[in-house]
């Protein structure tokens, strides 16, 4: 599969993730959320770049467990909560924040 | 290695002990055990970690695989605490066995919720025999 921004194809897996973590960039992320029918606003931008920060530190996309752990600590308990997680991304804070930050599926996600 | 401990609901919660003998690179039987305890954790089972023998060396700080052109996953290890793996062994006689410290691993740790977020260390020395007893403990 691939997915066609600004003229360039995006090679993709049959998910819609992005194969090539290095050709991601901001016009990327809106255009594979807009096929969600998502607009991505700040809220879901926080969320996004954290978890490119996480996998640039630790290599892997935490589960949605760890993110709304982390997400709690790093931006106050108001965010960090499944209710709040689970408004922006519908089809899992995890699962659909990952898609859009170009990461592979997280580590402990079926 | 895996033994059943009733929880204060009356469900089963399952104990496993990822033990770790082998290097980090050259095969990927340590890159996929890591992978394999995370998702276990993520799916709230009791998780700990044993490294012993050549396995020492997966937690070596400084691992650099780019000539070797596989994914140095090691920054990986710093991801345990997040995923409630608090529990890491190492054993005493196989670092120094390989000439290596307590100083020439990762400095891992883990930040205690319930403490203010405090970081506390990861990595728990232990003896040989120590080790025994904690495989038995999970058998």
């Amino acid at each position: 599969m691939s997915l066609e921004v600004n003229g360039k194809a995006y090679e993709t897996d049959e998910e819609g993730y992005l194969a090539n973590l290095s050709e991601w960039n901001l016009d990327l992320a809106e255009a594979m959320a807009k096929e969600d029918g998502c607009d991505l606003t700040e809220n879901h931008w926080e969320v996004v770049n954290f978890l490119r920060e996480y996998y640039d530190e630790y290599q892997i996309a935490p589960a949605v467990r760890v993110l709304t752990k982390a997400i709690g600590k790093r931006l106050g308990k108001d965010k960090g909560n499944s209710k709040y997680l689970y408004e922006l991304f519908p089809y899992g804070p995890a699962k659909q924040a990952c898609k859009y930050a170009g990461l592979p599926k997280p580590t402990g996600c079926v | 290695m895996v033994t059943e401990d009733t929880n204060h609901e009356g469900g089963q919660v399952k104990k496993f002990l990822y033990l770790n003998r082998r290097a980090p690179h050259g095969t990927n039987y340590a890159q996929e055990g890591l992978e394999v305890a995370l998702i276990g954790a993520a799916f709230d089972q009791d998780v700990a970690m044993a490294y012993t023998d050549d396995g020492v060396f997966q937690l070596k700080k400084d691992q650099d695989t780019s000539d070797i052109g596989t994914k140095n996953f090691s920054a990986t290890y710093g991801a345990l605490g997040d995923y409630d793996v608090t529990r890491v062994y190492v054993e005493l006689e196989s670092l120094a066995r390989r000439g290596l410290t307590k100083e020439d691993l990762m400095p891992l740790v883990y930040e205690d919720e319930d403490d203010d977020w405090e970081e506390k260390p990861l990595i728990r020395f232990v003896s040989e025999a120590e080790l025994r007893d904690i495989i038995e403990e999970h058998e």
